[in-house]
């Protein structure tokens, strides 16, 4: 038998209709399973579809994480929805084009090599044949073979342009959220949250929650109001007064990354070599726990009508929510059905399934009405799960060259990836007999790792140690934030080179060309410092610093260097931000600019003013002053170049400017200070303590 | 109690008890959605609606308050910046781009044609967290030329 090569999302959904439906009226359904976050994929999904099937993208309705009416593509994470469900979708939608037009040349009595599409309907050179895609109507329920062949570049007319976002309008019209999304009979619940991992629920003030017009549910310590209106259960929420006992101690000092330093931990060494002989260097760097901060509340809706259980959600994996929903509520799956309607910015694992979690208990502890269930700002802040703070140290010995002629990581972090796990979701860890705690063990780097992603150097190095340590019982939830370990390992790693480089009398840019010999990687490089007139540098240590920063994202993304300016005195300003990236084939070149520079701005604010505070009552963070952003009036003038590497697959580009803008940022104030700070935040105190 | 104000250019009569909030009687009374609920604390900006010309938090206001006002939300400003915010593509996930058309707007009318320090001077309490600010500055600019 011959292997299937086809990629895993037509593995896993291998028939022709579970992609694509033509629809009366000249629409063509598509069916996907990745889902529209913020990031454009709708938009770059309709340009793939529309372009292999010919036809115009206002012909197009999409369906995208539903587990009724779409595939199953696993979690839109990682920066993988171009390549794979757009590499899925390209072979699907060649295949029935390929199918339609050979059987309009057996009704011709054509070649099929003669026939054409234009805009769905059939051409024989450039006339209408009177048939159509509608019209021939192929049946579609027959397995996927992905023998037909791809449009080359050259004949793609919508892949390579700026197609305006699909769903911007709506935005920009009031509507377009599941926060508007109203059911009638729709009542409104909010979820007393625990403060502390595993505390217990022992009072509650259930009087003043009825005066505010709610009623109380509780169920173990998995509590809730339930009022008729959105203010209502915000009055009830405020007025409840829980009393919690118990529950996994914090302390202040537990936001620093170096508290998980020799914390009980599951320990894997990824790569392991030989030492060198010479002079070793070392240097630790960290970065603390750190928020999502998406600006509207995870907010969800459920329904159970006794049978059957619907779920609105903002999920980023409809099935895996699903199936934690069936295990948690003792239902089979086929009698529930989750729905992705559209949410606030998604940057990774946010409060978006535990939101659903409390709506679906709640749906069925009281079956019947529809149950919206809206976080509040302190709930994100508080209850989402946080971004691990990581704790990087690299040691290095140094060849006669300067070059580094080995290179040990050691990476103390706590989960990345809790995702998978039921015990971790919020409301599981309420009911009675919660699940024990899972085991958490670091994603392999081959595979995109969690911790480890990005910790193994992009650049040629030999002998590459890296052990990672993932520490077990930390003091709060955390899991997947844009980018997992990528942006503390590309900050660590190339903090480090631009020291290893001082240290040579090198240049920070011939150093690390020294040791690449990645002709794409190279490129990146180059053109970012061309752009920033990096040869034009100057010597540093007076309040004015050129910094750099390269990666590939998990090693097999895109590529990107940024080179940022900056001004420091008692805190940093953020001048000029320079970025060059590599993402190949690239679908709408203005939707990838937009995620560069989306994550240049979020990478800039994480590194010089995010990090969540932790307390006696679990995190002290509890609003937008305590958890300051970059703000419009630190937002540094920034110029993107898009590299065009010729005729290459696509690299997903959304999480590739995290670590090489952190980076930059780190050793341009490095430059700027001649001093390094190596943990982020690089705050004022810091600096002060720097200096 | 009912409190009477314009609500975008239309005279209206709503409920008001003391206590409730104009995002409420706005998303919830009115059905506008446009008005974003982002913390309820005046901090994030995604709640803004004009009050008489003015930006306001409307997760912070009182209806009751609101007696011979008029009230602006983001479903009735002028159509020619919300093109602007489309023609450069001035958002992500676009869940605080209805605070920046209002911030936008309030802006636009003192001063036509801002310069990008005047911008970022008017924006400056308006979060947004997938970065989209130099598209947004850019939509305001392009607004002002425009004008």
């Amino acid at each position: 038998m011959i292997a299937n090569t086809l990629p895993k999302s037509l593995q896993d959904n291998p028939r022709l209709d579970q992609w694509l439906a033509f629809r009366p009226g000249g629409a063509v359904h598509l069916k996907v399973g990745k889902i529209e976050i913020g990031q454009g994929i709708a938009t770059a999904l309709a340009q793939i579809a529309a372009d292999e099937l010919d036809i115009s993208l206002s012909r197009l309705a999409l369906t995208a994480g539903d587990t009724d009416a779409a595939p199953d593509e696993g979690m839109t994470t990682g920066s993988m929805s171009v390549e794979m469900s757009g590499g899925s979708l390209r072979i699907v939608c060649a295949e029935v084009r390929a199918l339609m037009l050979a059987e309009a040349a057996t009704r011709l009595g054509r070649p099929a090599a003669g026939l054409a599409v234009e805009d769905g309907a059939i051409t024989e050179n450039g006339a209408p044949t009177g048939l159509d895609y509608w019209s021939l109507a192929v049946p579609l329920d027959r397995a996927i073979t992905g023998a037909a062949p791809l449009k080359p570049r050259a004949a793609h007319r919508l892949i390579g342009t700026d197609v305006k976002r699909l769903d911007l309008p709506a935005k920009l019209n009031g509507a377009g959220f599941l926060h508007d999304m109203v059911l009638p009979g729709m009542v409104h619940g909010r979820v007393l949250h625990p403060p502390l991992i595993g505390a217990r629920l022992i009072g509650v003030d259930e009087a003043a929650i009825a005066r505010a017009g709610a009623s109380f549910l509780r169920r173990g310590d998995f509590a809730a109001v339930l009022a008729p209106n959105e203010a209502a259960a915000r009055a009830a929420h405020a007025a409840a007064r829980p009393e919690w006992q118990g529950g996994r101690p914090v302390t202040h000092d537990m936001g620093e990354a170096a508290h998980l330093v020799g914390q009980p931990a599951i320990h894997a060494r990824f790569r392991e070599a030989p030492r060198a002989e010479g002079e070793r260097v070392s240097a630790t760097f960290s970065r603390p726990y750190i928020s999502h901060g998406t600006l509207g509340p995870s907010v969800a809706i459920a329904q159970y009508d006794g049978a059957h259980l619907t779920i609105w959600s903002h999920t980023q994996g409809v099935y895996l929510l699903r199936r934690h929903l069936a295990a948690l509520i003792g239902l089979p799956e086929t009698a529930i059905s989750v729905r992705h309607a559209q949410g606030s910015g998604c940057y990774g694992h946010n409060g978006a399934d535990d939101a659903a979690a409390e709506a679906a208990l709640l749906a069925t502890l009281r079956p019947g009405p529809p149950i919206r269930v809206m976080w509040g700002r302190a709930d994100e802040f508080t209850h989402e799960p946080a971004g691990t703070a990581m704790s990087v140290t690299i040691e290095a010995t140094l060849g006669a060259d300067g070059l580094p002629a080995d290179w040990v990581t050691t990476i103390w972090s706590a989960p990345h990836v809790a995702r998978s796990h039921l015990a971790c979701m919020l409301a599981a860890q309420s009911l009675p007999d919660p699940r024990p705690d899972p085991e958490h063990h670091d994603p392999h780097p081959d595979g995109g790792g969690g911790a480890s992603r990005n910790a193994i150097p992009l650049y040629d190095i030999p002998n590459l140690t890296l052990d990672v340590h993932i520490v077990q019982r930390p003091p709060i939830r955390t899991s997947a934030l844009r980018g997992l370990g990528a942006l503390p390992n590309i900050f660590a790693i190339e903090s480090f080179l631009d020291d290893l480089a001082a240290r040579a009398g090198i240049d920070p840019l011939d150093y690390r060309l020294r040791l690449l010999s990645d002709p794409r990687a190279r490129d990146v490089l180059i053109t970012a410092a061309a752009m920033a007139n990096w040869s034009g540098r100057w010597r540093g240590g007076e309040g004015r610093g050129l910094g750099l920063g390269l990666g590939r994202y998990k090693n097999r993304s895109a590529y990107a260097a940024v080179v940022v300016e900056v001004e420091v005195d008692t805190e940093v300003r953020l001048r000029r931000i320079w970025c060059a990236a590599d993402g190949g084939l690239v679908i709408n070149p203005d939707g990838a600019r937009n995620q560069l520079e989306g994550g240049i701005i979020q990478a800039a604010s994480m590194t010089l003013k995010e990090a969540v505070r932790l307390g006696p009552d679990g995190i002290s963070s509890r609003s937008w002053a305590d958890y300051p952003i970059l703000r419009f009036s630190e937002i540094p003038e920034i110029t993107t170049t898009l590299l065009d590497p010729g005729d290459v697959p696509p690299l997903g580009m959304g999480e590739c400017t995290m670590g090489p803008t952190a980076a930059a940022i780190g050793n341009a104030v490095a430059h700027a200070l001649g001093t390094r700070i190596r943990d982020m935040p690089l705050t004022r105190e810091r600096i002060a303590a720097a200096l | 109690m009912a409190v009477a104000f314009t609500l975008n250019g239309a005279a209206i009569t709503v409920p008001a008890e003391p206590g409730d909030l104009l995002i409420d009687t706005l998303r919830t009374g009115c059905g506008l959605t446009g008005t974003r609920y982002g913390c309820g604390e005046e901090q994030c900006g995604a709640c803004l609606v004009l009050i008489d010309g003015a930006p306001a938090h409307a997760c912070g206001r009182e209806t009751a308050t609101l007696e011979g006002r008029a009230v602006t939300t983001a479903e009735a400003i002028p159509a020619a910046i919300r093109d602007a915010f489309l023609a450069e593509q001035a958002g992500q996930c676009g869940y605080c781009l209805s605070g920046m058309l209002v911030a936008a707007t309030a802006l636009l009318a003192r001063n036509p044609s801002p310069d990008r320090a005047a911008i970022v001077e008017a924006l400056d309490g308006n979060l947004c967290r997938c970065g989209s600010h130099p598209r947004i500055i850019a939509a305001i600019l392009r607004a002002g030329r425009a004008a």
